[in-house]
């Protein structure tokens, strides 16, 4: 059943990782990002690595949850690392029909799975010990910039934090419709592919008319809840920028930096 | 009476192997007479939906097995599908799952599901349309612009064109005014009258089910704790209040008046019989 | 006493999408409601009653005659927020009036809106928590709640604007038996412990029962306005206005007209068996 899924995994905790302002954890994660691909060599890969498994113990988050997190992209790691395997140019090792495979092509197709697989982890990470209001919040924050430039920052936010609470309402409600149909005889498993595109039309048109529904309502709560907009709102939690989110900052700094520098070496 | 249904050591256990595993239901056993009027009752998460998709095979027992008229509905692929067409299944708030552009249409979506020829369809949906109230002026209408009594009325007569032998109704009142309520419990009930189909109905108002039911099962904690007929279920009001039931209001008003000392039927539910017996007792009393 | 709403020769009519002509809903509507009351609103689908809700906080403006709450005309653009926080809201569909993920979150969400200090939203949100009995709750995802627990937190998110008068339109429609009793004895408990007019909008006799006055409306008019044990008895007059009686009240009309003479207005199963004895034992 669809309610199986689980979506936008937050799991609930009080470690220094959790505590870290949201807007800090953003921009760790993009400065790891871009730190991971200037890797160059084991030596750059080895020190990503030992950042990242210095905080998922500081979050106490289990392995097993983060490979969890890995394997629906496991087909496509796969995919690409053999490609790279294969179709890398430089001293052929191996040959065989059309493939062959180099020195070159092995150690790419090795960074290409573990940079991956640091960028999955890493980005995991982060929405595993930070709750989505608080990522909501914190990139509201972190673009708030953008104001100016009368980019609609306040209103994105908003519709990402309204998306999230309805998710799973429409999930449910979507195993509903297909239920109710199926018990007059709706068949969503026989047939080619234009059929089965077909069958589908009686369930999106019920899920579409009740999501229209939804927010016809939804919008009236809200103005009878006063809400006008972003001008004059403020906020039950206010983001406070602490120390330890100062030092953090730092220490992902650093290691962008030694990343650079190592880079520049061909490490 | 021939069982039409049987339900056999039923459980079913939801996410199996997860945090979130539960057993919805628990080695339920009980049959569904041809042609009664089934009541089921039980607070909310007692496993009363749970139990009626098994009754079409929607759901797929995680033990235990249903059989239709004797055989099992899932001893191959197609008398699972037809199991679908010999049991309706009107779910709550039916109208949330009308889609097509006319009311016609929509109502013929089971009978055109199950290969009938244009003409039969024809004939089925006309006369579900009358069954469920279905005002034959809207046919041609889209099921969008009609108001909330209506739409329902239709998504039932959706199922009741595949002309079940069985219809299962989850909550059919549930948001309607009292008059809508009333209409369409009357619907409900000469339809039945009409076809002889066997009906099922879960319903949280005790005064319905004790309007209507042959018989009442009484769910609770996915477990059956009580078959039988409204008076034989009604007259166990205390054990009803444990498991966070309650009684119709007659029936308060007669457990009362017997606590007052007046020679009353406890269990009375209907407010037929009420009325007699109060009448009587006072025939009886002003002739004393 | 302070009137909590003056509607005064109240017009309003709608547009129908498919017919395109103006359905008139009130034709000269006039209601008072005084402040600290607690009215049942009766009356069947299309009656206009959630039409009336919605003209109590300026959802909907009346287009002719006037609507005041608290001195408020709900025209005036300027104290269009202050009518809002005034009078809350709280609809049929508990799900579709949430907007966070975390309940408390969603109850914050009214004093965020209207610019209030962080920590005092941290109280309110608090204090309404615990006025609705969802405090342990405050963490939790609203998906995950049973209907009258969200029934409450919506109560809560609109107690968090301290509001002077709570409209809510049939808000146990959707709920099980239990939850409707959950939502009831909360609503009972604002009114009677915190002094907030209520304007319950009901099909049920049972919840109408509790109220202090119930009005009944049909077309667009009410038809009666009285104290529960005014309006029941009119047995004939509810029925036309395609509501029920009680089953108490039922019984006891059909008696009467069997040559009995029993009180009509014996509401509760306690008053009527009462009644009912006092009758037959003689």
């Amino acid at each position: 059943m669809l309610k199986d899924i689980t979506l936008g995994q937050y799991f609930p905790g009080n470690t220094i990782i959790h505590r870290l302002d949201p807007r800090a954890k953003l921009l760790i994660v993009f400065v790891y990002i871009v730190a991971l691909f200037l890797c160059k060599w084991l030596i750059s890969y080895a020190i990503a690595f030992a950042f990242l498994t210095a905080a998922i113990i500081l979050s106490r988050i289990r392995l097993k949850a983060l490979f969890k997190g890995l394997k629906p992209l496991l087909i496509i790691i796969i995919f690409t690392a053999l490609i790279n395997l294969f179709y890398s140019d430089g001293r052929v090792l191996v040959e065989f029909w059309i493939f062959h495979i180099t020195y070159e092509g092995i150690w790419n197709a090795f960074f290409l799975v573990l940079r991956i697989m640091l960028l999955v982890t890493g980005t995991f990470l982060l929405t595993y010990t930070t709750s989505p209001i608080a990522l909501t919040d914190g990139l509201e924050s972190l673009l708030s910039p953008l104001k100016k430039l009368h980019f609609p920052v306040h209103e994105l936010a908003m519709m990402m934090s309204i998306a999230l609470r309805f998710i799973p309402t429409l999930i449910e409600e979507t195993d509903k419709i297909i239920s109710a149909q199926k018990a007059r005889g709706a068949d969503f498993e026989t047939g080619n592919l234009f059929r089965r595109a077909k069958a589908l039309i009686p369930i999106l048109v019920p899920l579409f008319v009740s999501a229209f529904r939804r927010a016809d309502e939804l919008a009236t709560a809200m103005e009878c809840r006063c809400y006008h907009g972003g001008a004059g709102r403020t906020k039950m939690k206010v983001l406070v920028f602490r120390m330890r989110d100062v030092i953090s900052l730092l220490i992902v700094a650093a290691l962008l930096a030694g990343i650079i520098v190592l880079r520049h070496f061909g490490l | 009476m021939a069982a039409t249904i049987e339900v056999r050591d039923l459980s079913h256990t939801y996410s199996v192997g997860t945090p979130f595993q539960h057993d919805a239901i628990r080695h339920l056993n009980f049959t569904i007479e041809k042609g009664e009027f089934l009541g089921i009752i039980g607070h909310t998460g007692s496993g009363k939906s749970t139990l009626i998709q098994h009754l079409n095979g929607l759901l797929k027992p995680t033990s235990g097995d249903v059989l239709l008229e004797g055989e099992s509905i899932w001893k191959d692929k197609q008398t699972t599908r037809s199991a679908r067409f010999r049991v309706g299944l009107v779910f709550q708030y039916p109208e949330y799952q009308l889609f097509e552009e006319t009311v016609y249409k929509d109502i013929s979506f089971g009978p055109k599901n199950m290969g009938l020829d244009a003409e039969e369809i024809r004939r089925r949906v006309l006369r579900a349309a009358s069954f469920a109230g279905v005002d034959p002026n809207v046919l041609d209408k889209s099921p969008f612009d009609l108001s909330g009594g209506q739409k329902r009325r239709v998504a039932i007569a959706g199922v009741i064109a595949m002309e079940p032998e069985i219809v299962i109704f989850d909550e059919p009142t549930a948001g309607l005014d009292p008059a809508g309520c009333a209409s369409l419990l009357e619907n409900i009930r000469s339809y039945r009258e009409a076809t002889g189909a066997t009906v099922v109905m879960i319903s949280h108002s005790m005064d319905d089910v004790a309007a209507l039911a042959d018989r009442l099962l009484v769910l609770n904690d996915g477990a059956m704790e009580m078959l039988g007929t409204p008076s034989q279920i009604f007259a166990q009001a205390e054990r009803l209040r444990e498991i966070g039931l309650s009684v119709p209001q007659v029936t308060s008003l007669f457990i009362r008046l017997h606590e007052l000392g007046l020679n009353v039927d406890p269990a009375t539910y209907t407010q037929a019989s009420a009325l007699q017996q109060l009448l009587s007792f006072k025939g009886g009393a002003a002739h004393a | 006493m302070t009137h909590a709403v003056i509607a005064d020769n109240v017009h309003f009519s709608y547009t129908s999408q498919t017919e395109n002509v103006p359905i008139p809903v009130f034709d000269g509507l006039n209601l008072t409601v005084e402040e600290g009351s607690f009215v049942a609103v009766l009356g069947r689908n299309g009656c206009g009653k959630s039409t009336l809700a919605k003209h109590l906080n300026a959802i909907v403006l009346p287009e002719g005659g006037s609507v005041r709450v608290f001195g408020m005309d709900t025209t005036d653009e300027q104290q269009l927020l202050d009518i809002r926080r005034t009078v809350g809201m709280v609809f049929q569909n508990p799900d579709n009036q949430m907007v966070a993920n975390v309940v408390e979150e969603d109850v914050a969400f009214a004093p965020e809106n209207l610019g209030v200090p962080s920590a005092e939203i941290r109280k309110r949100v608090d204090d309404a928590l615990k006025a609705v009995g969802m405090y342990e709750y405050r963490t939790h995802a609203p998906h995950l709640l049973s209907g009258g627990q969200k029934q409450r937190i919506a109560i809560a998110g609109v107690i968090a604007m301290q509001p002077r008068c709570i409209v809510l339109d049939e808000p146990t429609a959707m709920l099980d038996p239990h939850g409707r009793e959950e939502v009831l004895r909360t609503i009972e408990d604002l009114n009677k412990n915190h002094g907030i007019t209520v304007i319950l909008i009901t099909h049920h006799m049972t919840e109408a029962i509790r109220a202090d006055r119930v009005l009944v409306m049909e077309k667009g008019n009410i038809i009666a306005d009285g104290t529960p044990k005014e309006v029941f008895p009119q047995v004939e007059l509810l029925k036309q206005a395609g509501l029920d009686v009680p089953v108490t009240t039922q019984l006891l009309f059909e008696l009467n007209k069997s040559g009995c003479n029993l009180p009509l207005d014996a509401l509760s199963t306690e008053e009527c068996a009462q009644a009912l004895y006092d009758l037959l034992k003689a």
